[in-house]
């Protein structure tokens, strides 16, 4: 399986990423999805923000890229979708890129329900730049410019999204591949905007600033926090205290 | 290629006959936010897209417009914006990785009365040096300023043609006080479009030969491009620390306009054989300052005019001829001095700079008043 991605790859690049990022799992799912879903990648158009997770697909997919400004990958990406419907447009960046410089551009895209699919990489913070705080860091959590904890809370994206009118959002963690690959595959074939928050462990600088172990125990502990949707009825707050909530949070087309 | 309107006479504003230029130039994706005085041209841009087929987007702010824009170029469109000063702002990163990814893309900005907000309603020619050095680091882009609204029309097919032939931003620099100004005009039955270049498999980002200008792909046409404005080779691979494609690269974006500026460059000249003083003016300061030459030479005076057409790249050879024949140029604009300091970079006499900056067109009477001193 893994030697037939490799058709899907650049030929030549090493990985930017650092020993035990999501965002290498999180390449890898993506190209399952479109090889499951048998989806010629010439046809498609991946439109990427700055940071690390930017680099998931520019270079490395052996496709048409479109390497954006930092936070603007929606309006890059509405243009050329409008322009030619043809083009399977994939945007994939971090969650600073795309929610804290570009959340503005991310609820328009959603309002607008463009066939986009928006696939946010959340480390919970800049970790290109040396780990500063997003709108997506813990309330309390330690980062480069909070260090004495974050005193604001974060966005829940999928919320978020969801409120301004996407077509199909979720969240999931790079530790639950099979459901991610479902939804990615959902995702691409949703018409209309679809929005997936995949949680990615960033250990270099959110683990080690927090205090979290090392990357083995950062992915045990997603395996541990991240919960479905469903399994959630029943639950107290104080048993859901500390579970990320994962699953489909809106499924308008499908 | 056949005019979209039938040939003939029109009464349009400018805004109005740039929306109609676009159209001519077989624009076919414009996205633009809302600004005064320059929303005439979303606005009717908005109807006719409709019946002419082209793509029409209303975006959430200028940011989103100019790398819409960028977007649907690279998907293949001949792709334009429009603004004013506060827009062209915002527009300026977008612009940069426009310049940087050989991105041809037309930029339209209704000058008006600035800094800041400024006076909406009320010309300037404020943002020459902006157009000119508006993002971080060396830039080279085009930019074209119309001093009628036929040339407004004109003008608009000419800065799509010249953003494809060179893969560079090109501006219409124009003025609150021809974008609302209304006057007849002609459309003729013909209309040069110039495509772009072609050739499937060749580098899209460099090029040794001819005009330094390297043929571009679209998305969609198997040529797995990479498009960063990140530092890149010859087929887009970022290349960040690398001095010699950093070299390259920037030396290239250089000379691609400015090897070739002696094509680019436009301009008018009048009474320019015996002038001793030569007023050099651009947009609707030109209008005003022919009305004044006209009137002095009816007086015996030895005044010229040169008109620049083309702001940038700047006519640099030109203004060093003509400074080393006229014994002064007076310099009138609605700016503190912006082309006035150019034409003193490269002319050997006097030059006089002429600012006025009260949100007013400059009147005739005023140049007369300021040639009388000189002449």
């Amino acid at each position: 399986m893994a030697r037939d991605l490799e058709q899907y790859l650049r030929p030549g690049l090493a990985t930017a990423f650092c020993p035990g990022c999501g965002d290498g799992i999180l390449l890898g799912l993506i190209l399952r999805a479109i090889d499951e879903l048998e989806i010629n990648i010439d046809d498609m158009l991946f439109v990427s923000g700055i940071g690390c997770a930017g680099w998931i697909p520019s270079p490395n997919f052996n496709a048409d890229t479109l390497h954006a400004l930092h936070g603007r990958t929606i309006p890059f990406a509405t243009g050329a979708k409008m322009f030619n419907p043809k083009l399977q447009v994939l945007v994939i960046s971090g969650d600073g890129d795309l929610a804290d410089i570009g959340g503005n551009h991310l609820i328009h895209g959603a309002r607008r329900n463009i066939d986009l699919t928006v696939i946010l990489a959340n480390n919970f913070l800049y970790g290109m730049t040396g780990g500063q705080v997003a709108c997506t860091t813990p309330k309390g959590a330690f980062t480069m410019t909070t260090t004495e904890g974050n005193p604001y809370r974060p966005f829940d994206l999928c919320k978020l999204v969801s409120a301004a009118g996407a077509t199909y959002v979720a969240r999931y963690s790079v530790t639950q591949p099979f459901p991610l690959i479902s939804s990615i595959k959902k995702a691409l074939q949703t018409r209309g905007f679809s929005f997936i928050e995949v949680l990615s462990p960033c250990p270099t600088q959110f683990g080690r600033r927090n205090q979290l172990g090392n990357p083995t125990d950062m992915i045990e502990s997603l395996l541990d926090r991240c919960i479905m949707k469903e399994e959630t009825e029943g639950l107290s707050p104080e048993e859901l205290e500390g579970k990320i909530v994962t699953g489909e949070f809106s499924d308008g087309g499908n | 290629m056949k005019s979209v309107l039938s040939p003939g006479s029109y009464y349009f504003s400018g805004d109005e006959a740039i929306a109609e230029g676009a159209i001519a130039a077989r624009c076919g994706y414009f996205a633009g936010y809302p600004i005064t005085p320059a929303s005439e041209i979303i606005e009717r841009i908005s109807i006719r897209f409709k019946e002419v087929g082209g793509v029409f987007i209303q975006m959430e702010d200028e940011i989103a417009s100019i790398c819409s824009i960028i977007g649907a170029s690279w998907a293949g469109a001949r792709a334009m914006t429009a603004t004013s000063g506060p827009g062209f702002s915002l527009m300026q990163e977008g612009i940069g990785h426009a310049i940087m990814t050989e991105t041809p893309i037309v930029v339209v900005d209704v000058q008006r009365a600035g800094p800041g907000l400024g006076q909406a309603t009320r010309p300037a020619s404020g943002d020459i040096m902006q157009a000119k050095w508006g993002s971080h680091s060396d830039r080279e882009i085009i930019a074209i300023c119309p001093w009628s609204v036929q040339e407004a029309y004109d003008q608009t097919i000419n800065t799509f043609n010249l953003a494809e032939k060179y893969r560079v931003p090109v501006f219409l620099l124009t003025e609150e006080a021809i974008g609302h100004l209304r006057e007849r005009m002609e459309i003729r039955e013909d209309v040069e479009i110039l495509e772009r270049k072609k050739n499937p498999g060749a580098a899209p980002f460099g090029t040794e030969e001819g005009d330094g200008v390297p043929p571009m792909p679209a998305f969609g046409e198997k040529e797995k491009l990479l498009v960063t404005s990140s530092t890149h080779n010859d087929y887009g691979m970022r290349k960040t620390d690398d001095p010699l494609v950093q070299a390259r690269l920037v030396s290239r974006l250089y000379s691609k306009i400015m090897n070739n500026r002696e094509k680019i460059i436009d301009y008018d000249a009048y009474f320019m054989e015996d002038a001793d003083v030569v007023v050099v003016c651009y947009g609707f300061t030109a209008r005003s300052s022919l009305f004044a030459i006209e009137e002095m030479r009816g007086a015996g005076g030895k005044v010229g005019m040169l008109r620049l057409k083309t702001l940038w790249p700047f006519p640099d050879r030109l203004v060093k001829d003509i400074g080393s024949k006229a014994k002064k140029i007076l310099v009138p604009e609605m700016n503190m001095g912006q082309i006035a300091g150019e034409v003193m970079k490269y002319a050997s006499c006097d030059v006089i700079s002429y600012p006025q900056t009260n949100g007013e067109v400059i009147h005739p009477n005023t140049i007369i008043e300021q040639l009388r001193r000189l002449v």
